[in-house]
């Protein structure tokens, strides 16, 4: 084994998602990081459906971007069609989506890397974790080479044991054309990690030169295009429709026909699928009376024919395949480019993990993306910035930073990994947030612009922008609470025309604006200074002023559950020495090891008297100590 | 020391004192003595005096108790937050009051031992005294979590998972339009939304009404026993405790001439408040005592007024009738073995009336059986759908879910938005899963994905 020269601060492994966030926000805070992938043309490479975003998704990427990550920036600058979601059901949970040019992402990404200070970009498969005794020194190669780091990021995806199944033929992969990991995970699990197997899939992919469009419905994006970085203007890319259509009973004749050569079916896939993303043989299983079922057809590509046939993934045979796709109207004479498949892959249980994402287990090693559970890109970059950033932070010797559930999706998502654990691909979905008014795409420059920019992530010249932003929002906020209405005859006339007769001398604009029936946008027939004002000001305003009660209830919420945040569980806490915890507690307890007492109270079974006791058992053995 | 938020309890242990405190500590201690507490000699509170005065409803003016209230300031009390004490008459119907009160002005109700806890944690008292206290705790604790796992695995527990299930479904449609806007789901299934948040309704305010049911079987209930002089009020009482070896606690009023006797009749508790003790010969005396009488009739669950059939219908008979209007009343004709020169036909029609003679005991068992009945029947002791929710904590619990479920189906009506909809839902699950465990979101989604085809 050769070990090579350069000494770095942070070893990213894995160049996917997660990989890719990690990797630059460590080499971004100055450390000197090296990414190393097993497929250099595979860098952040969208190995399902070629789309950033959706329902909670989209929030997950406005956060990574204004922590000061890549992934809105990236989508901006490659996205051919971008749409606003739920844009009538409530200001939080209105996200952003958008189709990508699968190739020109993953070139773009890989452009960014290579010019990035304090970054080298390898190719290379991990095989080992090179240890001395029980410190973590680097990483080992399959082609022998050994790379010494003070820090390891494991980003693995769908590497480590990858198995891939299309029928009952099934062979070991990453991802169809890309090797697997081999040698990792067995390792992970002689260093005591707990190894647990989990599933998924992709649909096949179609050429859409057979598929007939005029049958099918068009669904064109939003116009004009509507970035998703805060430091984004303006998206140019050439903009194109997804279409839509639909399954019918012959086809679910022809899966349900298919099932017993389904290696989900006949029992050959052991590791556990998503539920939220299930096959079409699932589908057709469990929902039986469903006479449909729809499929987006989302272009791959500005530049080849390939399309991706949403929520039709499966693992059924390739003759199957053909005939299923082929039953759906408008795809009668469609071919297969890609088959589709489902893909086994070693994952780690996230419970081992601290809230920094370092493991419990080997200081200095960190784990972000499928490996603790999660799909989706949005969950693995959210996950690599966190890792890559306190990666870094351990490297300068500095507390770690940990994102709260009133804070962000990133919060949400990390807490429920490392204190429930998941047996389940785990996807992020607004319902898991439990303080969701606060947790808005279109402030989370506002809960972590600050944050970014203090650890160093987040360059000057965004930060001018956004404190330029918020102090308008503030002198938008006091003006409109002191100015009042003239009623000079106009204005009145104006009140009387939108159903506000009633309203008094003496109004002021918020008081308005309060109102269910009256927006912003009608704030501007009174005032002239309101029509001045940029949407994204205005935007924030008219949310603190109509929705200021639910807000201010979500407020008290996560100031009420943060007294248990604040409060840290010391590594060493012996739970069976503690009286008062039934066995049952003590039992989760210890096998949880959570870092905080609010982590423990959100550990199912963990009373509220038993965190009364924890409380009183910390504070007791502190005084021990002090006066030992 | 890290902020904590103001708690209350009634601080005397549970049954009928001469006395009984309800202690606050917190922040707004001195507020809520400022709110709740009309002292005598009008001013402010000094910390550590006992002053005299009225507790009152802030929303109604109506005077609850007449209390001794001590306010300490911090770091001079028990549990070195501010703390305020009210010394108030010994029912735990009073006490429950009183503690409601409080817990109007926005405190929150204490937990077991959490002011021996919060002194503790703000170095009150010392480690020898605090092991003493953790052991204190968590053997408290135990019992608690004894007694909530008695509770559920009994019918409240069923009762409220039901409540709960409705909630969940009802959720879980609301997040699945929120969350799979492009899953071909069809349109926003309000009415069945609606139809589970009803349903759910129902059994919560089913609950809340058998509350008070659950209060009289815990606490039991106070009977007053009332009439002009002479007309046997002392022989039925001690009629009705001698013939009842069950008699808990018997505790002379000091100061406030009134006599508590706690007997059992058939399973019910029962506490009886008479004016019989007292025994002077000025009748200007007696006469004090039948005002004070008088005044503890809105208190009592039910009353029995005890006339002397053989003496006719006179003013102070009148005088007592009248203040029963509001009251549940039962009229006891005594003496009924002499005579009867008592007729006045009209004036006790609709209300129940029995003939006893508490001399002889002719008609008592049929009085305990009234008693009786009047509570079991009300609250349904006997049926096997009774659920009481003893505790002050499930009201608590329940109170709060079913305000949020009033501003669910308000927000419903009038066309609120899904997620703001979701939030009120959410805040009731919440609630409702302080008695029965948390609603996880893991729980919400499951309903979803066993009830929509979900997978874009």
């Amino acid at each position: 084994m050769m070990t090579y020269e350069q000494q770095y601060d942070v070893i990213v492994v894995g160049a996917g998602h997660a990989g890719c966030e990690a990797a630059l926000a460590a080499a971004r805070l100055g450390c000197a990081t090296l990414l190393l992938t097993i497929n250099l043309d595979a860098v952040a490479l969208m190995s399902c459906n070629p789309a950033i975003g959706g329902l909670a998704k989209g929030h997950l990427v406005k956060e990574i971007d204004a922590l000061g990550g890549e992934m809105a920036r990236n989508i901006d600058a490659t996205g051919i069609q971008f749409r606003i979601l739920n844009t009538r059901k409530g200001p939080a949970v209105r996200a952003s989506r958008a189709q990508a040019d699968k190739q020109l992402y993953r070139l773009r990404m890989k452009r960014v890397l290579e010019h990035q200070a304090n970054l080298h970009l390898k190719q290379g498969e991990v095989t080992a974790l090179y240890l001395e005794g029980d410190v973590l020194r680097g990483v080992d190669t399959r082609s022998g080479i050994r790379f010494l780091g003070r820090t390891v990021v494991l980003t693995t995806g769908t590497f480590m044991r990858g198995l891939i199944h299309i029928g009952m033929t099934n062979y070991p992969g990453g991802r169809a054309g890309d090797l697997p990991s081999i040698g990792l995970s067995e390792q992970l699990g002689r260093l005591g990690f707990e190894i647990g197997r989990l599933k998924t899939g992709t649909p096949a992919r179609l050429d859409n030169r057979t598929i007939d469009f005029a049958r099918l419905e068009a669904q064109h994006g939003d116009d004009p295009p509507v970035p998703f970085s805060f430091s984004t203007t303006r998206i140019t890319m050439q903009q194109v429709p997804c279409h839509i259509a639909y399954t019918n009973p012959r086809t679910h004749e022809i899966i349900r026909a298919g099932l017993d050569r389904s290696p989900l079916y006949a029992g050959v896939i052991e590791g556990v699928g998503p539920r939220y993303c299930p096959s079409i043989e699932d589908k057709v299983v469990r929902f039986p009376d469903k006479e449909r079922h729809q499929t987006f057809i989302e272009p791959e590509g500005l530049e080849t024919v390939e399309v991706y046939p949403s929520g039709m993934s499966t693992s059924l045979p390739i003759d199957v395949q053909i005939a299923f796709y082929r039953s759906i109207e408008g795809l009668e004479r469609v071919e297969i480019m890609r088959p589709a498949y489902a893909i086994e892959y070693d994952y780690v249980n996230p419970i081992q993990l601290h809230a920094s994402l370092e493991t419990k287990l080997i200081h200095n090693l960190y784990h972000a993306g499928q490996i603790n559970g999660p799909s989706g890109y949005e969950e693995a970059a959210g996950q690599g910035i966190m890792a890559g950033i306190n990666a870094a932070l351990r490297v300068k010797g500095l507390e770690p930073l940990v994102l709260g559930r009133g804070e962000a999706y990133i919060g949400v998502m990390i807490d429920d990994l490392v204190t429930l654990g998941t047996r389940e691909p785990y996807r992020m979905f607004t319902s898991r947030a439990e303080f969701r008014l606060l947790l808005r795409e279109d402030n989370a420059d506002l809960r972590l612009r600050e944050k970014g920019h203090a650890i160093g992530l987040v360059p000057e010249r965004d930060y001018a922008g956004f404190l330029r932003k918020r102090e308008m929002i503030v002198a938008e906020q006091q003006r409109i609470a002191t100015t009042r209405l003239s009623m000079e005859p106009a204005e009145r006339e104006l009140l009387g025309v939108l159903g506000l007769g009633e309203i008094q001398k003496g109004t002021t604009l918020e008081q308005l604006l309060r109102r269910p029936e009256v927006t912003y946008a009608e704030l501007a027939m009174f005032d002239d200074v309101s029509r001045e004002t940029p949407s994204e000001v205005w935007e924030q305003v008219e949310i603190q002023v109509k929705y200021h009660g639910y807000i201010e209830r979500q407020l008290e919420q996560v100031e009420r559950s943060g007294k248990l945040e604040v409060v840290r569980l010391p590594h060493d806490i012996d739970y069976a020495s503690i009286n008062g915890l039934t066995g049952e507690v003590r039992e989760k307890l210890s096998r949880n090891r959570p870092d905080t007492l609010g982590q423990a109270s959100r550990i199912p079974g963990i009373t509220p008297a038993a965190i009364s006791v924890l409380a009183i058992a910390l504070k007791a053995n502190a005084w021990k100590r002090h006066e030992g | 020391m890290y902020v904590r938020d103001t708690i209350a309890a009634v601080s005397t242990p549970p049954g009928n004192g001469g006395i009984g405190i309800v202690r606050v500590s917190g922040a707004q201690a001195a507020a809520i003595a400022d709110t709740i507490f009309k002292p005598v000699n009008s001013g402010g509170l000094i910390s550590h005096r006992f002053y005299f005065g009225a507790i009152r409803d802030p929303r109604t003016g109506e005077t609850v108790d007449e209390a001794m209230a001590v306010l300490m300031r911090a770091p001079r009390s028990y549990t070195r937050e501010d703390v305020l004490e009210l010394h108030c008459h010994g029912g735990m119907l009073v006490l429950e009051r009183v503690l409601a009160l409080a817990l109007a002005c926005g405190v929150r109700l204490a937990e077991p031992g959490e002011f021996t806890r919060r002194a503790f944690l703000n170095g009150r008292i010392d480690l020898v005294q605090a092991e003493a206290v953790m052991d204190i705790i968590g053997a408290r604790t135990e019992a608690a979590l004894r007694l909530a796992q008695r509770q559920r695995a009994g019918a409240l527990s069923q009762k409220i998972s039901e409540a709960r299930g409705f909630l969940l479904t009802a959720l879980a449609l609301v997040e699945a339009f929120i969350d799979f806007p492009e899953d071909d789901l069809g349109e926003t299934d309000t009415a069945s939304i609606s139809c589970n948040v009803q349903k759910a309704r129902g059994i919560i305010g089913a609950l809340l009404a058998g509350f008070d049911g659950g209060r009289i079987l815990r606490e039991g209930i106070s009977v007053l026993i009332i009439g002009k002089p002479n007309a046997g009020k002392s022989s039925l009482l001690n009629r009705l405790l001698n013939e009842n070896r069950a008699i808990v606690t018997h505790i002379p009023g000091t100061t406030r001439d009134i006599i508590e006797e706690s007997v059992n009749l058939g399973g019910l508790p029962v506490k009886l408040l008479d004016t019989a003790g007292i025994r002077h010969s000025d009748d200007m005396v007696e006469l004090e005592g039948i005002s004070r009488a008088l005044e503890k009739i809105p208190q009592a669950d039910l009353v029995l007024f005890v006339c002397d059939s053989s003496r006719p219908f006179e003013a102070e008979d009148r005088l007592i009738l009248d203040a029963l209007a509001d009251s549940r009343v039962i009229v006891l004709l005594n003496k009924c073995d002499l005579p009867r020169l008592f007729d006045l036909p009209g004036v006790f029609d609709g209300m129940k009336q029995l003939k006893i003679s508490a001399s002889s005991g002719e008609g008592i068992e049929a009085l305990k059986e009234a008693v009786r009945t009047t509570f079991l029947h009300e609250t349904d002791l006997d049926s096997r759908e009774f659920v009481a929710i003893s505790r002050a904590r499930h009201r608590e619990a329940l109170v709060t879910a079913e305000t949020a479920l009033e501003r669910f189906s308000t927000g419903l009506a009038t066309g609120l938005l899904l997620e703001l909809l979701a939030l009120d839902l959410r805040d009731a699950l919440t609630a409702v899963g302080s008695v029965t465990g948390q609603t996880t979101s893991d729980d919400v989604l499951d309903v979803i994905f066993s009830s929509f085809c979900i997978g874009k």
